[in-house]
């Protein structure tokens, strides 16, 4: 059993006590929810408890709220519902905005030094498409928790008559959350994200806007997404969202991250996009002259648990694409990782790991006013 | 634990079960505690992402979706690497189907389904017919079954696959599975079963019956609901494209984060199931036949949907001649019984299950679906027949055709007057 301490939230994070409890409680719920008997109608009542709580964070009507497996399908519905309008994405989107925009030959949006994309190049992108186009842009990267300049960028992309999706999947609980506020028509999110459970997330739609259901048969989520619904996954998304509404951890997450930041500038190591503003749990630092690989690996041997990058490509020697579409050179890009904060953590956790990376760096540790003796 | 146990505790010691009764197991299934147990440290203490792969958090994560798909890919006679998780059974079909279609698009055109198949199956086929896809929707017989002679017939130089599910969900009545993979290999086209409701509750074996892809749901077997599976065979391989993309997940075929805790319930659920399927099949076979035996002494005009030997032991599909089908279902409200699949029960469309077996409309408007399960007991039936047979005798009571079909007029004989 692992006891390594948990600074990977980017990747999953614990589902929330309010969560597991409405999971708990859900799983009580004998019922189909199209079926119209009572344990039916039952199940059915907790979906739309879930629908309303869930609409509710991000500021959307509930009907417009579609549940599916996760943040990739919601991604992949997104993009298929763009009809035969042209596709422009970020460069530092997630896989599941990247791999389908790039089978469809979308074209990519620069990204600037400090992590955020390119207002300019989106302009250039969308007088190229020359009609009404398409545009998925993250409202926070996950590997640099850099945040996007969704609302601008949708300026444009309205004006060009376009429609904006916004991948919000690292957002919940962290910034506030507005769909209409960011202008995003498409938005998506991830429950296993924000202390809900894994196996359910959400496309929430500004409008009435068309979908192109990718899974068909039984006309559940109002003909959008069919299956029988995941009812205490989504009881326990709702619970979550419910709880993200409140950014009750925001400011202690920033803290923390931001003393893990001047201790490790200390050391010599920067984080990427500092200069951007970002999510307040997420710190992404290239270590000098060390690869991301040897760092996890000693980092998961002397108990802390953290990543080089997403989780879906980790494991994978190679550079990251995000420092790279930064415009950060392979060395850089080798040598990233990501430590992602969530409500757990606390200041001698963090004070340790910074320990553990002097240790390992071979550099001297300074020790701050107030801080705690390293673990 | 779920509600259904908390009510057979609530029962304990009591004359009769506590209401409404649960009979609907071809909707969805309670969890079965175990699996719930198996399932819960998944939740809270081994969080992890199972891809995370540069900590134990996610190690401990993976070990368990494999070890997950180990057992699901046991109770089908598959290896594990021939197991994808999906969101559930309707994604399976989804993805078998359309996956099959599009990866043979130009090549091979054309699929042959069956028309009482679950509603995701036909879907996607009329969807891969606007795209172009030819498709051989085959007639069942009036016991429900497919004639595999029809079947053979109908196969092209251009099939691709043939889709036939395995359990009905309506009707319950299984199909000849053997006999279509034979067929189906002989003739070189892929054998696709939507096995949903047939995992856990007849054996399947997909190297004897010579299945190349089969769909499992994990909520119709005692498992969680959100999870289910597609089993692809290897060898000889089969080549489908994704519906799903992005992280490349299950070896690039369905891509987003596998959910943990869900994967280990299905896998729970198909280990349970495999060594129980024997002795539950038994014992619902014994439930089912005393229904349906109290049911026909006691009232006449009382037809059985579906072939009785080629069934699920959990299942029965009745129609009662001269009552009125929302009557009757107002008159068993203690009794949680659907008129047909869930995912159309909303529908007053009489089920095209019941017309494709060639049942009369107003046969079909009195069907009820009585799905028996692993928590059902000799006093739950006993409880549901009589609130049944009151009801039924009720409703003909008040009935003037059944007046007259007592009276030996024939009712079909009878010129209506027009309104």
């Amino acid at each position: 059993m692992s006891n390594a301490i948990y600074m990977d939230a980017n990747a999953t994070t614990p589902p929330s006590a309010a969560a597991l409890a409405a999971l708990e409680a859900a799983a009580r719920v004998t019922g189909n929810p199209s079926s119209v008997h009572g344990f039916g109608r039952a199940a059915r009542g907790v979906v739309d408890r879930a629908r309303v709580q869930v609409a509710q964070l991000v500021g959307a009507k509930a009907e417009n709220v579609i549940f599916v497996a996760g943040g990739t399908e919601a991604n992949n519905l997104a993009l298929a519902s763009r009809g035969a309008r042209p596709l422009i994405v970020s460069g530092i989107e997630h896989e599941s905005v990247l791999k389908p925009a790039q089978a469809a030959g979308a074209r990519i949006v620069r990204i600037r030094r400090n992590g955020q994309v390119d207002l300019d190049d989106l302009a250039a992108a969308l007088r190229e498409a020359g009609r009404p186009a398409f545009v998925s842009i993250m409202l926070a990267n996950n590997e640099t928790g850099v945040i996007q300049p969704v609302r601008e960028a949708a300026k444009l992309v309205h004006a060009a008559g376009g429609l904006l999706h916004c991948d919000a999947s690292q957002t919940p609980g962290r910034i506030a959350l507005d769909m209409s506020a960011l202008g995003a028509d498409f938005l998506s999110m991830s429950a296993h994200k924000m202390g809900g459970v894994l196996g359910v997330g959400a496309l929430v739609l500004k409008n009435d806007l068309a979908i192109a259901p990718m899974l068909i048969g039984g006309g559940q989520e109002r003909y959008r997404r069919a299956g029988t619904e995941n009812v205490p996954a989504i009881a326990a998304f709702g619970a979550a969202a419910e709880e993200a509404r409140t950014l009750a951890h925001a400011s202690r997450l920033a803290a923390l991250r931001d003393r893990l930041e001047a201790r490790l500038a200390e050391l010599g190591i920067e984080a990427l996009g500092k200069d951007a503003p970002r999510l307040p749990n997420t710190a992404c630092v290239a270590v000098a002259g060390k690869s991301s690989e040897t760092l996890v690996m000693a980092l998961d041997l002397a108990g802390y648990a953290i990543s080089a990058g997403s989780a879906c490509s980790s494991g994978k020697v190679k550079p990251s694409p995000v420092a790279l579409a930064m415009g950060y050179g392979e060395e850089i890009a080798k040598s990233s990782i990501r430590i992602s904060l969530g409500w757990w953590n606390n200041e001698a956790e963090i004070d340790g790991l910074v320990a553990r990376l002097a240790d390992m760096t071979g550099r001297k540790v300074h020790t701050l006013p107030g801080m705690q003796p390293a673990a | 634990m779920s509600s259904l146990q908390e009510m057979k505790i609530a029962t304990d010691g009591q004359n009769r079960p506590k209401t409404p009764i649960y009979l609907d197991y071809q909707a969805t299934t309670p969890t079965d505690p175990r699996v719930v147990e198996a399932m819960l440290p998944y939740f809270t203490t081994h969080f992890g992402n199972p891809h995370s792969r540069n900590h134990s958090y996610g190690w401990e994560a993976e070990q368990a979706v494999e070890k997950a798909r180990a057992q699901v890919a046991s109770i089908i006679g598959a290896d594990e690497k021939e197991i994808i998780f999906t969101s559930g059974a309707t994604e399976s079909n989804n993805l078998a189907l359309k996956g099959v279609a599009h990866f043979y698009k130009g090549r091979k055109n054309h699929l042959i389904t069956v028309v009482t198949e679950h509603k995701c199956v036909l879907d996607s086929c009329r969807h891969l017919e606007l795209e172009g896809f030819e498709i051989t929707y085959l007639p069942v017989q009036q016991n429900g079954l497919i004639d595999l002679e029809k079947l053979k017939a109908a196969i092209r130089p251009d099939t691709c696959i043939v889709s036939v599910m395995a359990v009905n969900n309506e009707i319950g009545v299984i199909q000849p599975l053997a006999e279509i993979g034979k067929i189906c290999r002989e003739r070189k086209v892929y054998f696709h079963t939507d096995a949903a409701q047939a995992v856990g509750k007849i054996p399947l074996n997909v190297d004897e019956m010579n299945i190349d892809m089969m769909s499992i749901s994990g909520h119709k077997i005692y498992g969680p609901k959100g999870i289910g599976a597609l089993y692809v065979r290897r060898k000889p391989r089969v080549r489908l494209e994704a519906l799903i993309h992005g992280g490349g997940q299950e070896r690039g075929m369905r891509s987003g984060t596998l959910p943990t805790p869900l994967c280990v319930g299905l896998g729970e659920a198909c280990a349970i199931a495999q060594r129980e399927m024997g002795a539950e099949a038994e014992r619902l076979k014994g439930l089912r036949d005393r229904f349906y035996k109290k049911i026909k002494e006691q009232l006449p005009e009382v037809y059985l949907n579906g072939d009785l030997d080629s069934r699920i032991p959990g299942n029965l599909n009745l129609s009662f001649a001269y009552v009125e089908g929302e009557g009757l279902m107002m008159g068993i409200k203690d009794l949680a019984v659907s008129s047909g699949s869930a995912c159309t029960s909303a529908s007053l469309e009489p089920s095209y299950v019941l017309r494709a077996l060639g049942v009369e409309e107003e046969l079909a408007h009195t069907s009820l679906r009585v799905g028996l399960g692993r928590f059902t007991t000799e006093q739950d039936v006993d409880y549901a027949v009589e609130h049944i047979v009151q009801a039924v005798q009720r409703l003909r009571a008040m009935s003037p055709l059944w007046e007259m079909a007592q009276e030996g007029i024939d009712i079909k004989s009878i010129q209506w007057a027009e309104h």
